[in-house]
């Protein structure tokens, strides 16, 4: 699907990526590569600088060191030209988490694709208007939904909206920054199979940035564990669920209730993934 | 397109928000805006359809009642109250307008450039705001007619440049909020430009807001140049202007006869009173419309 890389070329390459806030280190020497049609994880909790990771692959956060490249193309610096930040929108696009603020509130759906074609292509109206119907059955809208505005719609409509949009420039990589995590477990099924299938159609890498292991599993091959800022733990999704080797990662996994779970033990376990981590750091 | 037609759903949704914001102002919204289309009318025909010369003078009937045609009687030097007032409602009108205007224009302006490129830029220009803070419009109209001699004009520009920076302050905290909704960022991400996020995307959602802050300057700026005016630094007598008359009907005033700046004052205060109100019930209305 994709011209400018083969199939054994990363879409996705990070190397050393780092990002500093005053004097708070975000992310600290990254490195990843994503193949076509793959898709990677990015696992940790709040704050462990995962969401940082997302912004500064699709630009809206200058790395403060570390390179990016998608689809063979430099993206470490922000775009100095217009052309340039489109070809970049055509290469990488992200849903984000909250589905209520992440739509224009006088825009109705269908308008939304219809402008976001436009100013990338120079399509006829009518192929416009096949095009959003297309994506609006690709991501399980009807007629009247991708017509109505936001507030006519519900969390996992919207969300379906804001992932109509960003395949709407047919991108291949789609960052999906907690993207199911606002919506309920039944819609969060819906939402996550529908992007399964996008994956299968269309040949789509993911970058899933996630709190919830059950859905990374579900849907990545490799997976990435960060914990203030820091890999902590690096390999193919199973390995690392089912068999954790950082204590970090295994405090992740026993957070998630199940059961027999006892939670009243978190406070102890996090002091000892600390101590594990400043071990390692020293 | 015809299936929106036939959609009942999808229709009630298109027409539901202008609907409602209509039904909800009440009848002190029309009269608010039957008061606002008859000033809107005056000002424009106003000065076609007066019965009268509103300067023609005539001392023999200084301070006469109304009588006959003339409805409203005549001032102090003999004229026609009621041509003076609909001749008037040009200038005080459309002065207002044309103040409020500039005044929302440069203030909308400077809040999205601030709130879209912050950093020094937003520094500077907010520290510039703060100086200009310092110096109430009237003072500034002042400077402006003792410079560029009295003038509606310079009046009016003076004004427009004193008031801006309360529009650019409120506006620039709506605009800092709505720059930071994802959605913004996501269309980042799809490579749009700044320009078209700012006036495609971000201005129409802060409209509402820039409606309010229009009317609510509209109000000051008719109160402010009637000021100016009664000054005798902005329209120029003989004139025909609301505030011009309201100063003129003051030696009227003290012999007994208020009917002339009665009638001036009541004009500038009905129309404020009408364009305040339903500024604020349409920005009260819009907020809850579409989130």
């Amino acid at each position: 699907m994709s011209e400018h890389t083969s199939a054994t070329e990363p879409v996705l390459s990070v190397r050393g990526l780092r990002k500093v806030f005053g004097t708070q280190v975000a992310v600290d020497d990254m490195n990843f590569d994503l193949l076509p049609g793959r898709s990677l994880a990015i696992v940790g909790e709040s704050g462990s600088g995962k969401t940082t990771v997302a912004r500064m692959i699709v630009g809206l956060e200058k790395p403060t060191a570390g390179t990016i490249v998608a689809c063979g193309r430099d993206r470490s610096k922000p775009a100095r030209r217009g052309a340039e930040r489109k070809l970049r929108g055509r290469e990488v696009q992200i849903v984000f988490q909250d589905p209520y603020s992440s739509l224009d509130p006088r825009q109705s759906g269908a308008d939304l694709i219809d402008e976001v074609l436009r100013v990338h292509h120079d399509h006829h109206a009518s192929d416009r208007k096949r095009i959003v119907g297309e994506l609006a059955e690709i991501v399980g809208l009807d007629q009247r939904q991708i017509n109505a505005m936001p507030k006519a719609l519900s969390g996992g409509q919207r969300q379906r909206v804001a992932i109509a949009r960003a395949l709407a420039t047919d991108p291949h990589v789609l960052i999906l920054d907690e993207s199911v995590a606002a919506l309920d477990v039944s819609i969060q099924a819906q939402v996550l199979n529908v992007l399964a299938d996008i994956r299968d159609e269309r040949g789509i890498s993911y970058v899933l940035i996630s709190h919830d292991l059950a859905v990374v599993r579900q849907l990545t091959e490799e997976a990435i564990v960060m914990q203030r800022g820091i890999v902590v733990e690096q390999g193919v999704t199973a390995d690392i669920l089912d068999d954790p080797q950082h204590a970090y990662t295994q405090m992740l996994r026993a957070s998630v209730p199940g059961p027999g779970w006892k939670p009243q033990r978190m406070r102890e376990r996090k002091a000892a993934a600390d101590a594990a981590a400043e071990a390692a750091a020293s | 397109m015809s299936t929106e037609i036939l959609d009942p759903v999808a229709e009630a949704e298109e027409s539901a928000p202008s609907r409602r914001r209509l039904s909800r102002i009440g009848v002190i919204g029309w009269v608010s805006i039957a008061i606002i289309a008859l000033a809107l009318l005056l000002a424009i025909f106003g000065p076609i359809l007066r019965p009268f010369d509103p300067n023609l003078s005539d001392l023999s009937f200084a301070n006469v009642g109304p009588f006959g045609s003339h409805l409203l009687g005549f001032d102090g030097q003999g004229r026609d109250v009621l041509s003076r007032i609909m001749e008037g409602a040009r200038t005080t009108v459309l002065g207002a307008g044309f103040v409020a205007l500039i005044a929302v224009a440069i203030g909308t302006t400077l809040a999205i450039a601030t709130a879209w490129f912050g950093g020094k830029f937003d520094a500077s220009v907010s520290a510039g705001l703060d100086v200009l803070f310092a110096f109430p419009g009237i003072l500034l109209a002042v400077v402006a007619a003792a410079v560029f001699g009295p003038s509606l004009l310079s009046a009016g520009l003076a004004l427009a440049i004193a008031y801006s920076p309360y529009v650019a302050r409120v506006l620039r905290g709506a605009a800092l909020k709505e720059r930071a909704m994802t959605y913004i960022a996501a269309l980042e991400v799809q490579g749009f430009g700044a320009w078209r996020l700012c006036v495609r995307h971000l201005l129409p959602n802060i409209s509402s807001l820039i409606v309010a802050q229009g009317t609510i300057l509209f109000g000051f700026a008719m109160v402010d140049l009637a000021a100016i005016s009664f000054l005798g630094l902005g329209v120029q007598s003989p004139q025909a202007d609301w505030g011009v008359m309201v100063s003129e009907g003051k030696t009227s005033l003290l012999q007994g006869y208020p009917i002339v700046s009665l009638t001036a004052v009541l004009c500038i205060v009905a129309v404020v009173a009408a364009v305040s109100f339903l500024g604020e019930r349409l920005d009260a209305s819009s907020k809850d419309v579409l989130r």
